[in-house]
């Protein structure tokens, strides 16, 4: 697919487009620029809640939050749920996706039925999860029960962690499977006629062709779920596990959210926020260099 | 002429009018963290006292948990939008108490608007959480309840228990936990609020520091000291039991409640406001009974301190507001108003008039166990490790806690591991709250 024309469209002079990205670049200052700047200047200090002090500490801040084990560690549990995060959801979507792309008959109810979960709210989605596993009244518990499993969440770390994963990805995992169908159903027939008169199985059809022609859409949503799993998973956490038990569902969002809101402790919760920027530049740039070279367009 | 001079009056007259009507009723913001029963019980009482008179009309208003109603009056203090009373659960106090120039003290408000207010009618275990250490009422209690040890007597007959045996000690307990083990009760023993129970007011109760500085009433400089020899027999006590199977962890709130009222679990320690929820759902034979202690430790029972709610005036109201505050809390605080939420709720009657009026009700023979956590805390006069715990950091500091003891009942640490480790991270809390607060 390499070696395609180049299209471009130029607009003459430089105040129209100046002019016309600049409610776009407005809302950023506003909202991005601005709250972000502040969290940098905060991060120096040490405030006490009602704003009626500030100490100035340099970068005592992060000192603090580099020497602390609990920080460290925290990365490491972030790491984990992130990854987790994005393969089963990514996974799961993917596999659904090829057995929807076959389908001829149906396929727009069960892709319907498929979008649903993504309309569930994260902290709802939490909370059904919780139910279901709840450790005195939960369906999935029973059953476990049943079969000789002890199921407790409550005091086993493993077991948080997979709980809060599957509940992070269960309604991204409708997200995802759009985006799949899409790409599966974008590649030409023809390309992957052909490679099944020259003999080629469905997995190998699926493995030298397909994959390879999917990777826009893979790499795509590698960034957007790894981004998902850092942001938008604290309703999940917060409702199933608040980052227990002993910290080992605790990521660095909860974390900035605990130290920041339960422990009123603001000029650490800005100084993880400045450091948790920091991670999501670096992760989004280290993406786009290296990834996105096996990527083919 | 005639007609702009007239129009002009007309204005004048009605700017009056209007001022007139905003005079009649002073706005009174009240923000609390009450919902269902208990929301519709403040309700009520706000309904009542608006009903009463005809000078301040106050709102009351939910704004969700107790940390989210210290995070909204916290956000508002800063847009300057604060209410003129605010709910803070007991462990929001030391941060209520540090933000000097946020808060106008209770007895100040009192004094300022005159009215009759005696801060020795208040329970002195009650009054002790809230006073400064000059005997200085900061906030007013609300809604204060003790932990008691809940009996499921159905549970104890089947094991083969008398129902009336006695449980006074925790060596007691410990006995009939090997019982019910014995009779096969998957469930012997199940705790709410673990930290809260069994740190801090087993250190009260047990007559021994949680903290320096008298638990934090003395200062900022404080330092945990929970990690002494009565918490650690304690908590490895409990290890053992959790262990042997005798002990079930439900969860860091109140997650074992469902369990007791079940009537999968045979013993509770929980809250005394844990009874409206008990005796509405049990469907067996229950009993309070007070929370155990250590036989050998000689100063036990000593009194057990409390948890809860009291409400703060926050600063830079108009001084006519104030006065509407003070006669909105005198108004809580009378024996009629405190006896009906003592009775409503399973919440202290925080005055001894309640108490006393209660009693003339007939309500603790009717209810037999009620009265059993107002003469817990009543026992004795609190010393300086028994007046309560007061920390910064405190809600953060109690997760620590709950960290370090889960890893007790899942035996990853020895009591005294997890209580050491407990006691050099929540120091490092304790040392940023001292500077924030400079």
């Amino acid at each position: 697919m390499k070696g395609h024309m180049e299209k471009r469209v130029i607009f003459k002079g430089k105040w129209l487009p100046l002019l016309l990205i600049l409610p776009q670049l407005a809302v950023t200052a506003v909202f991005f620029f601005y709250p972000a700047g502040e969290a940098i200047w905060q991060s120096l200090f040490i405030p006490d809640p009602f704003g009626l002090s500030m100490q100035y500490v340099g970068l005592g801040n992060f000192e603090y939050l580099l020497n602390d084990p609990y920080y460290r560690a925290s990365f490491v549990t972030t790491a984990v749920f992130s990854v987790l995060v994005t393969l089963v959801s990514m996974g799961v979507a993917l596999f659904l996706a090829v057995l929807a792309d076959r389908l001829i008959k149906g396929s727009g109810t069960y892709r319907t039925l498929l979008i649903w979960p993504y309309a569930v709210a994260p902290a709802v989605a939490g909370v059904l999860w919780m139910f279901m596993f709840n450790t005195r009244v939960g369906v999935i518990t029973w059953y476990l029960g049943q079969l000789g499993y002890d199921w407790n969440h409550v005091l086993n770390g493993t077991e948080a962690m997979g709980l809060v994963v599957i509940a992070s990805a269960w309604g991204r995992i409708s997200y995802n499977f759009l985006f799949f169908l899409a790409g599966l159903q974008s590649i030409p027939r023809s390309v992957i006629e052909a490679a099944a008169i020259d003999g080629a199985g469905f997995w190998t059809r699926f493995r030298t062709i397909v994959f390879p022609l999917l990777s826009p859409t893979t790499f795509f949503l590698m960034v957007v779920n790894i981004v998902y799993a850092f942001f938008e998973t604290f309703g999940v956490i917060h409702t199933i596990t608040a980052g227990g038990p002993q910290q080992s569902t605790t990521i660095l969002v909860y974390k900035v959210y605990a130290d920041g809101f339960v422990g009123q402790d603001l000029g650490s919760s800005a100084a993880q926020s400045v450091v948790l920027l920091v991670v999501v530049g670096l992760l989004t740039v280290a993406q786009f260099k290296f990834i996105e070279r096996k990527v083919h367009y | 002429m005639t007609l702009r001079i007239s129009t002009l009056a007309l204005a004048a007259a009605t700017a009056a009018a209007s001022a007139q009507t905003a005079n009649a009723a002073t706005e009174i913001e009240f923000w609390h963290a009450f919902t269902g029963r208990l929301g519709e019980l403040v309700d009520q009482q706000v309904a009542d006292f608006n009903a009463s008179q005809d000078e301040y009309e106050v709102t009351a208003t939910h704004k969700g948990n107790y940390s989210e109603t210290l995070n909204a009056g916290i956000a508002a203090f800063r847009a300057g939008e604060q209410p003129d009373i605010l709910m803070v659960f007991e462990v929001g106090t030391a941060t209520m108490m540090a933000a000097k120039g946020a808060i106008k003290p209770v007895y100040e408000v009192m004094a300022d608007a005159g009215a009759d207010f005696d801060p020795d009618s208040y329970i002195s275990a009650v009054k002790g959480y809230y006073t400064d250490t000059d005997g200085n009422m900061l906030s007013l209690p609300f809604n204060s309840s003790t932990p008691v040890l809940w009996v499921n007597t159905t549970a104890l007959e089947e094991a083969g228990i008398a129902a009336d045996v006695d449980l006074t000690t925790w060596e007691q307990v410990g006995e009939v936990l090997d019982q019910l083990a014995e009779a096969g009760h998957s469930c012997p023993l199940t705790t709410a609020w673990q930290s809260w129970i069994h740190l801090e007011n087993l250190s009260a109760y047990h007559d021994v520091p949680f903290a320096t500085e008298d638990n934090g009433f003395a200062g900022f400089g404080t330092e945990l000291e929970m990690n002494g020899p009565v918490q650690v027999k304690h908590i490895e006590t409990m290890g053992q039991w959790a262990e042997d199977g005798k002990f079930v962890y439900a969860g860091r709130r109140n997650e074992g409640g469902a369990n007791f009222r079940a009537g999968e679990c045979a013993l509770f320690t929980e809250s005394s406001a844990g009874y409206a929820g008990i005796a509405s759902e049990a469907e067996f034979d229950f009993d309070v009974r007070p929370l155990p202690y250590w036989s050998d430790v000689e100063a036990a029972p000593q009194n057990t301190i409390i948890g809860g709610a009291s409400l703060w005036v926050m600063a830079g109201q108009p001084d006519e507001e104030y006065a509407g505050v003070a006669s909105f809390l005198n108004y809580l605080s009378s024996p009629e108003v405190q006896a009906q939420w003592h009775q409503d709720t399973g919440y202290l009657p925080i005055t001894e008039a309640a108490a006393e009026l209660t009693r003339e009700q007939g309500f603790y023979e009717e209810n037999p166990g009620t009265d059993i956590a107002v003469e817990q805390m009543t026992a004795n006069e609190p010393t300086a490790n028994s007046k309560g715990v007061r920390l910064g950091s405190y809600d953060q500091i109690r997760t620590i806690i709950d960290e370090e003891l889960e890893a007790v009942w899942t035996g990853d640490k020895t009591a005294q591991d997890a209580l050491d480790s407990a006691k050099t991270r929540g120091d490092q809390l304790l040392r940023r709250f001292e500077q924030s607060s400079r």
